[in-house]
């Protein structure tokens, strides 16, 4: 067996800013293989984004990262600050929610794409902007001459999306970070978008961890899904099994209230509460609360991730 | 004072001055063209056909989707709608009484609500919630006292205890809660009609589920019509009587949503029902349905709007644009597929009876 690509372990971020410190990320173990599609599922404040940006570090001072990371054989913790431009972009790459914020407005494409380029593989700009070309063509963007030469405000969402895969791919990273990279997009877009990242991912041998809050788009493009509630991974499995058979009861609602399945029937099945404040996680499983499954032992003891198979793990008193 | 204008139906009750069968509202011809800044001095004249012409009623009690790319004019119908811009061209008619003429917009405005999508950016920072509920009702002449009591009636309604939560300010909120304030002050003027503009689209979706399922209960308690819209077809399918596919200003189709959903004759809105991510891994899209963006509204393409992205355009799509056209009781498409004679060669020979 060889060393997976990603290897996270027992990772926990805390942010110190405001009067209280906010565990975001609260021990969370995820390793993803080369090659391998993964998708973080889960609602705002679960924790999913600020996991996959403790990959490139990207957390503000101030920030408590413990755990370990190892990407590509690289323990990503302790990269200095010039390991570190080396290594975002050329290993990991990231694709972001809104490419409108995520690029640079008074520069073209064209440039941006060069400029990466350059800095990473120390090409002239000749043959930077050649390269910047061959990849808007991979991504499919019509008449890439003249769009090379656009500003971003000067194209749509989903042709800026485009750019930003271009972009991502640039330098040939090994793993490709896509934090919602689908969810300001419209429906006939995203399935677009989707379908390029599988295809780039299958010619590239990319190991993509791709942030989603629609298990419809995880079912779409991932091979294993990883669901997470306030900071924690609580089901993790195959993306068929994990649909198909949940055993979680957080899993069970949120597949449970999806409105495709209400077809016939006058209320959706909820449920009920809203998630924790992180700020003040209560002691236990951190969705007994909410969970109509609890017992005792929920409120006051944290269920470990514990494997139910080969292939599947699930953090849950009833599978311990 | 003499009235000039005769007004015979005032001495009916509100709700029934049109007659049990009229529709809530009516839509004929609406048009809206934004001008494009920078365009018209020494350069040509661009706007942008947000909304081109659109035709659509809304039944009493029902519920209406709106579905559609962006871009495609279902915010500015509904702003429109609201009377918050004013159409270029077009009349609303509400219960049979034309808006702005023998409905003064005052007394139609206390009738159609709306729910905007960006819940923190509809309250307003500095008024507590019970203050902000209560604010219209005091616009409208009601005592303060008594619409306070109301904002709280209307919080329990929404599954928001008064006691914890009237004083608050929105930000202390969550987005789900602050969107049950939006909805408990839509519901303030006691309307009849409410537009819900992408109400649920920023919610996560075990939050969305709550108040889905809060909407539907208000419906029926209030008697309410919604207007929804939405870009989430599942939603809508689990939500609407009837739905209304809008693509670059004009309506694609508009039927009962078993029509909509199972026999589309419009080939956009099957491209749309294709795009939706399967549930089942085993079932993966291979080709995506649609390619491209839409193209820009300042500049549609002539003849049908969708003949650009339709893999059954011919010659004459690209020179017609098709009519509505009533292909059933139950649903109305704009496709000269569905119109008969129109030269198309997949095109019905005659009307069918």
């Amino acid at each position: 067996m060889t060393d997976p690509m990603i290897d996270i372990r027992n990772l926990s971020v805390t942010f110190n800013r405001g009067r209280k410190p906010v565990k975001a990320v609260n021990g969370v173990s995820l390793s993803v293989n080369s090659g391998e599609v993964v998708a973080l599922l889960g609602e705002s404040g679960s924790g999913k984004s600020v996991t996959m940006r403790s990959l490139l570090r990207l957390h503000p001072k101030g920030t408590t990262i413990e755990g370990s990371m190892r990407v590509a054989g690289k323990d990503v913790t302790e990269l200095s600050a010039r390991e570190l431009a080396d290594y975002r972009g050329a290993t990991v790459s990231m694709v972001f929610q809104e490419p409108r914020l995520a690029l640079d407005p008074v520069y073209t494409l064209g440039q941006q794409i060069e400029e990466a380029i350059i800095r990473h593989k120390g090409v002239s700009r000749r043959e930077a902007a050649s390269r910047a070309l061959g990849l808007f063509e991979k991504v499919r963007i019509p008449s890439p001459e003249r769009r090379l030469m656009n500003y971003p405000h000067e194209m749509s969402g989903g042709m800026l999306q485009r750019s930003m895969i271009a972009m991502a791919i640039a330098c040939n990273p090994k793993v490709l970070l896509a934090d919602e990279p689908t969810t300001a997009l419209d429906a006939t877009v995203q399935i677009q978008i989707l379908l390029l990242i599988r295809e780039l991912q299958k010619e590239y041998g990319l190991s993509v961890i791709f942030v989603t809050h629609d298990i419809g788009v995880a079912a779409e493009v991932a091979d294993r899904i990883a669901v997470m509630y306030a900071g924690r991974i609580v089901e993790e499995g195959k993306v068929a099994d994990v649909i198909q058979n949940p055993k979680h009861p957080y899993t069970k609602g949120l597949l449970g209230a999806r409105v495709e399945l209400a077809h016939g029937r006058d209320r959706l099945i909820t449920i009920p509460g809203a998630p924790p404040d992180l700020a003040a996680l209560p002691p236990g499983c951190a969705f007994a609360p909410r969970c109509g499954e609890a017992v005792a032992q929920c409120l006051t003891d944290v269920p470990r991730l514990t494997a139910t198979d080969g292939t599947a793990s699930v953090a849950c008193v009833k599978y311990a | 004072m003499i009235n000039l204008v005769g007004e015979p139906t005032h001495h009916l009750p509100v709700g029934e001055r049109g007659g049990p069968a009229q529709p809530l509202i009516s839509v004929k011809g609406l048009l809206k063209h934004f001008p494009v800044k920078g365009s018209g001095f020494l350069k040509p004249k661009k706007v942008v056909h947000a909304v081109d012409g659109v035709d659509f009623d809304i039944l009493k009690g029902e519920t209406l989707g709106v579905v559609g790319e962006s871009g495609c004019g279902k915010s500015t119908t509904a702003r429109l709608l609201m009377q918050l811009i004013a159409p270029d061209r077009g009349e609303i008619l509400f219960d049979g009484e034309t808006v702005g003429e023998t409905l003064p917009l005052s007394e139609y405005r206390r009738q159609v609500q709306m729910v905007f999508q960006d819940s923190y950016a509809s309250l307003n920072p500095r008024l507590t919630i019970e203050e902000s509920i209560a604010f219209a009702p005091r616009v409208h002449g009601v005592p303060a006292p008594k619409a306070i009591a109301r904002a709280h009636d209307l919080l329990h309604r929404v599954g928001l205890e008064p006691v914890r939560f009237a004083g608050r300010y929105p930000h202390e909120l969550s987005g789900g809660q602050r969107q049950r304030v939006n909805i408990a002050r839509a519901l303030a003027l006691e309307p009849r009609l409410v537009i819900l503009d992408e109400a649920v689209s920023a919610l996560d979706k075990s939050v969305e589920a709550q108040v889905l399922n809060l909407l539907l209960d208000l419906k029926r308690d209030f008697g309410l019509t919604y207007l929804f819209i939405s870009h989430d077809l599942n939603v809508v399918r689990f939500m609407c009587e009837r739905v209304m596919v809008m693509y670059l200003g004009k309506v694609a189709e508009i039927g009962e949503r078993d029509a909509i959903f199972e026999e589309t004759r419009h080939p956009y809105s099957s491209a749309l029902l294709a795009s939706m991510p399967k549930m089942d891994p085993g079932e993966r899209t291979l080709e995506p349905p649609l390619s491209g963006d839409p193209p820009n509204p300042i500049d549609p393409p002539a003849g049908c709007r969708f003949h650009t992205r339709c893999s059954f355009a011919e010659d004459v799509c690209r020179q017609t644009l098709p009519p509505l056209t009533r292909i059933s009781g139950a649903q109305s498409a704009a496709c000269l597929m569905a119109t008969p004679n129109s030269g198309h060669s997949r095109a019905p020979a005659q009307l069918e009876a």
